[in-house]
């Protein structure tokens, strides 16, 4: 052989493959100022939404006059739930089953929603136009506690559903019940209660929050009267869902409806739902004949589309004396607001909340959800984590500090006893989840050695000691938490969309000089989709990084997929990739066995190209055979080189992590210092650890947002408190902790490259972390549980209720 | 409403232009001149992706009206990368150091750290956090921003700069 050959190492490296610290694809027009989102759309003849939004929270609308509104220069048209009557458009259906107003029709149901759409010339007009609509209200009762809503006097809502005693999960016990959902066994979980040793019960809230990207929500309609076509561009984290559901409630024809996700701007699960605001700018193109955009503003997002968790949770946990779990039981009221808007697989009204046993081995387990309406914001969805996984993770995880503190075990030592161990898995749950692979004792021992757990337990000791000594008005809190999710929806048996199974695909093309493209489902929002899976790709195939284009978020030109959210992306997508790339392979194969004159089965892979087994110097590279696919393909095989794969996956993946944190709060002032954070992830396979740690980072400030100041706010008559920047909490640069990450790699056995998705779990472990580490510092005064979120003033008060300002 | 008449430099060329007494910097940039790389992220002034450079100042330009501009010198994003047309230190810092996402917040944290840089050209991590703390990221949680940014001062001072990504 040549000495001047590439080694096989060194031409893996050049493909900058799974493993690979890629600099990303994206980054060279997001620097610039060149991306294209959605705003930076303008088409001929563009006109401007806005709309005209209800003061109160719950109001009978006795009139509604548009005539000033419709005068004001420059002002095109106003639409009305009267305007869409006319096209039986005035209520849409909700991925939950349920049915919302597009536009208030008789009533309101929540303070800022949507009353009338103004369109307008430009978008001060469309806006002086909004403020003129003149609305005439008759106030009514509100509901507001979602302890409340089915209080047998408590106002009714939903006057719409007054007859329905049946809604989409089932039977309705109150005019302002949704659903009942339950999981796990109730007979065998209370009795293992009846013979507990020891039993902890606390009412954990995870309160209503936002995802917030920094990017609204928009869109631009275009309606094409001659074609009767629709073009849709918006902030559309499933794309083609946007499509098929626009599709079912306009009525075009889903081939004659065009949608376009451009760049977005952060999503977070903000973007998945179908809002109102698309509806009138369809509306508003189709009655105008021109196109329309619609811009949220902050207000408009943080009060009107897509609120997160909302779940009051009565959590019990039972164990033995000597600290090994024996049962678990949970019963919660989700707070869903004024329709159920929420953003679930169709038949998980609360979502996969049932791994709410977390990552220890309960051998029975209980759990129920109520549904209830309020006078809030519908929504509901998944703020980066899987369908209501954050709320299940931080409820377990605060339990089983609050029980090894009654114990008198350490948080640490008490969950070694009871993960689930190694050789378990694959491990069935006791609500019966699979959970495909896991090895968390080495992970939460890796957490533990790497940040000297024993020594900061010891420095707190001594700590607490000069506190009680009143020699330091500080005190240190150390919080553990270890998560599992369950991310990756998923398998068709479980997972659908309104009747779509949660499959998501891949379609790749090679071109006859050895570059390619793929194109999928799947929709980025920051995660560098561009980036990975042509490292996928990379590898499987032998083709660079470098000359594969990655496609998402045009429906004409992309595979059917089910869009990015619940970390699916790798899981269903990188696996369609991967099995797509197989698929190539493996005509590839043929081919080179027809050129070397061979048996495909003397053929072996090597890296970038097949080799004759014992006679490396024949060979055939991709690139070689990616031109032969176009001119020399073996008789009766069809040319080209493309495949497109359908992946359903076997089961979900279930990535792990051990996360520390050590806080520092000065008792006279409720002012936490985040002295420390370490997080474990194990992701399964990584694909490019570069785009993982950022993943990380971003999800552990969103988490340090969540737990220690993020909350939507409602007074007692409905106003919404926290709607803009200076009310919700965004941590700038300087409150944000430095973050310290660590891996272990669990590969899982299902997935055709072993990988297992990591955008959410720094927030669904970072949470429970935070609100452990504050609780902590207070446990040894006899604390169990303090409300979520830590600000200052509710750390300082948790001081002031245990009588340390004394 | 009556328009004024207002002339500007942005980005080194001058531009005139009749606009609303009321029309907001951001607009004009973005609508009129269609320099859409400033974005719009709130309506309080608090998230920073608007910011622009202006008369040497970084200013959010969703607070100022464009009639207020008449006569400034403005840069954009668009105006950051090298006359030559090389990527700005700042641009390849960003890459280097993964110190973007989605990159919403992108171009105005840019635009500030260009600002930053000439007011302070060796900050401390801490000045740079305190430095862009007027501009708000959701993705990165900051740390390989502060990064692109000690990437890039190094790289202005021709000084070796040797940490990675995270």
């Amino acid at each position: 052989m040549n000495d001047m050959t590439p080694t096989s190492a060194e031409r893996a490296e050049k493909l900058e493959g799974m493993g690979c610290k890629r600099k990303r694809v994206e980054d060279i027009r997001f620097t610039q100022g060149k991306g294209n989102y959605v705003d930076d759309v303008k088409l001929p003849g563009m006109l401007y939404g806005e709309f005209n939004r209800s003061p109160h929270a719950h109001a009978r609308i006795k009139k509604i006059d548009t005539a000033k509104a419709a005068a004001v220069p420059g002002v095109v048209a106003v639409i009305t739930a009267e305007t869409l009557k006319t096209v039986n458009l005035a209520w849409m259906p909700t991925l939950a089953g349920d049915v919302q107003m597009v536009l208030a029709d008789g009533k309101v149901l929540f303070q800022n929603q949507e009353v009338a759409f103004v369109i307008a010339e430009n978008r001060e007009a469309a806006a002086d136009g909004a403020d003129l609509v003149e609305v005439e209200y008759e106030a009514l009762p509100v509901v507001v506690d979602p302890l409340k809503a089915m209080a047998p006097d408590a106002p009714m809502l939903r006057e719409d559903l007054k007859d329905k005693t049946e809604g989409a999960h089932g039977e309705r016990k109150h005019y302002n019940h949704i659903f009942a959902w339950q999981a796990g066994d109730k007979t065998a979980t209370d009795a293992a209660f009846a013979k507990a040793d020891v039993t902890i019960r606390e009412f954990i809230v995870y309160p209503r929050v936002h995802p917030c990207p920094l990017e609204t929500c928009q869109c631009v309609a275009s309606f094409d009267k001659i074609k009767g076509e629709l073009t849709l561009y918006g902030t559309f984290q499933a794309p083609h869902v946007i499509r098929t559901v626009g599709s079912l409630i306009s009525k075009i024809p889903e081939h004659k409806i065009h949608v376009i996700a451009p760049d977005i701007g952060g999503g977070f699960g903000n973007k998945v739902g179908a809002y109102s605001g698309y509806i009138c700018s369809i509306v508003a193109s189709i009655v105008t004949g021109r196109p329309v955009k619609w811009t949220e503003s902050r207000i408009d997002n943080l009060s009107t589309t897509a609120f997160a968790r909302d779940f009051h949770m009565d959590m019990e946990i039972a164990a033995t004396k000597d600290g090994k779990v024996t049962a678990m039981r949970c019963y919660t009221i989700a707070d869903h607001g004024a329709f159920d808007a929420c953003a679930n697989a169709t038949k998980w009204p609360a979502g996969l909340f049932s791994i709410i046993s977390g990552s220890y081995d309960f051998p029975a387990a209980y759990c129920l959800v109520d549904g209830v309406y309020t006078n809030k914001a519908p929504g509901g969805v998944a703020y980066r984590c899987s369908f209501r996984v954050t709320e299940a993770a931080y409820c377990i995880e605060r339990a089983m500090d609050i029980m090894a503190q009654k114990l008198g075990m350490d948080s640490a030592e008490f969950r070694l006893k009871n993960l689930i161990r190694r050789e378990q898995f694959p491990y069935t749950s006791a609500f019966g989840w699979q959970y495909d692979s896991g090895d968390y004792h080495t992970a939460m021992n890796k957490a533990m050695e790497t940040v000297d757990y024993k020594k900061l337990r010891a420095e707190q000791k001594q700590k607490r000691e000069a506190f009680r000594r009143g020699e330091t008005r500080e005190l240190m809190g150390i919080g553990v938490s270890f998560f599992t999710e369950i991310v990756g929806a998923g398998p068709s048996r479980a997972c659908d969309i309104l009747g779509i199974a949660m499959f998501d695909s891949a379609e790749i093309r090679i071109h006859p000089t050895g570059s390619g493209i793929c194109r999928l489902g799947t929709k980025s929002q920051g995660q560098g989709h561009e980036t990975t899976y042509a490292q996928i790709i990379a590898t499987e195939l032998g083709i660079a990084a470098d000359n594969i284009t990655v496609e998402e978020g045009n429906t004409d030109t992309a595979p059917y997929g089910l869009g990015t959210y619940g970390s699916r992306s790798t899981p269903v997508s990188g696996a369609a990739t991967a099995m797509a790339c197989r698929k190539i392979k493996a005509k590839a194969q043929m081919i080179a066995a027809y050129m070397l004159e061979v048996h495909d089965d003397d053929l072996e892979w090597d890296v970038d190209r097949f080799r004759v087994k014992g006679n490396p110097e024949r060979f055939k590279t991709m690139t070689e055979l990616a031109w032969a696919a176009y001119h020399e393909v073996p008789p009766g095989m069809e040319p080209g080189l493309e495949a497109i794969n359908y992946y359903d996956p076997p089961n979900f993946t279930f990535p792990f992590g051990a996360y520390i944190c050590v806080v520092e709060i000065d008792v006279d002032t409720g002012q936490t210092k985040v002295r420390r954070f370490y997080a474990l992830d194990d992701c399964g396979t990584r694909i490019n650890p570069m785009i993982i740690e950022g993943q990380v980072h971003g999800g552990l400030t969103e988490a340090f947002a969540i737990a220690m100041g993020q909350e939507i706010h409602y007074d007692d008559d409905g106003n919404v408190t926290t709607a803009s920047f200076m009310d919700y909490f965004l941590p700038t640069a300087v409150e944000t902790p430095h973050w310290e990450t660590d891996w272990t790699t669990t590969p899982s056995p299902h997935h055709p490259i072993g990988a297992k998705g990591v955008g959410e779990s720094p927030n669904v472990g970072g949470v429970p972390c935070f609100s452990n580490a504050i609780n902590d510092a207070f446990s040894f005064l006899g604390s169990t549980h303090i409300q979520m979120p830590h600000d200052n003033w509710r750390t300082w008060t948790a001081a002031e209720k245990l009588g340390l300002h004394e | 409403m009556a328009k004024s008449q207002i002339a500007v430099k942005v980005n080194g060329k001058t531009v005139e232009a009749l606009v609303e007494p009321r029309t907001l910097l951001i607009h004009f940039l973005r609508e009129e001149l269609n320099l859409t790389g400033p974005h719009i992220g709130c309506d309080t002034t608090h998230c920073g992706a608007c910011t622009v450079d202006l008369d040497g100042k970084s200013v959010k330009s969703c607070t100022v009206f464009a009639v207020q501009v008449n006569g400034a010198n403005i840069r954009t994003i668009e105006g950051i990368a090298n006359p030559d047309g090389t990527l700005h230190a700042l641009q390849e810092g960003f890459r280097e150091m993964h110190g973007l996402q989605c990159g919403f917040c992108t171009p105005g944290m840019i635009t500030r750290a260009y600002r930053l840089l000439q007011e302070n050209p060796t900050p401390s991590e801490e000045e740079i956090r305190h430095g862009i703390s007027g501009n708000l990221c959701r993705c990165t949680g900051y740390q390989n921003i502060v990064k692109a940014i000690q990437f890039a001062a190094a790289k202005l001072n021709g000084v070796a700069f040797r940490e990675a990504a995270e």
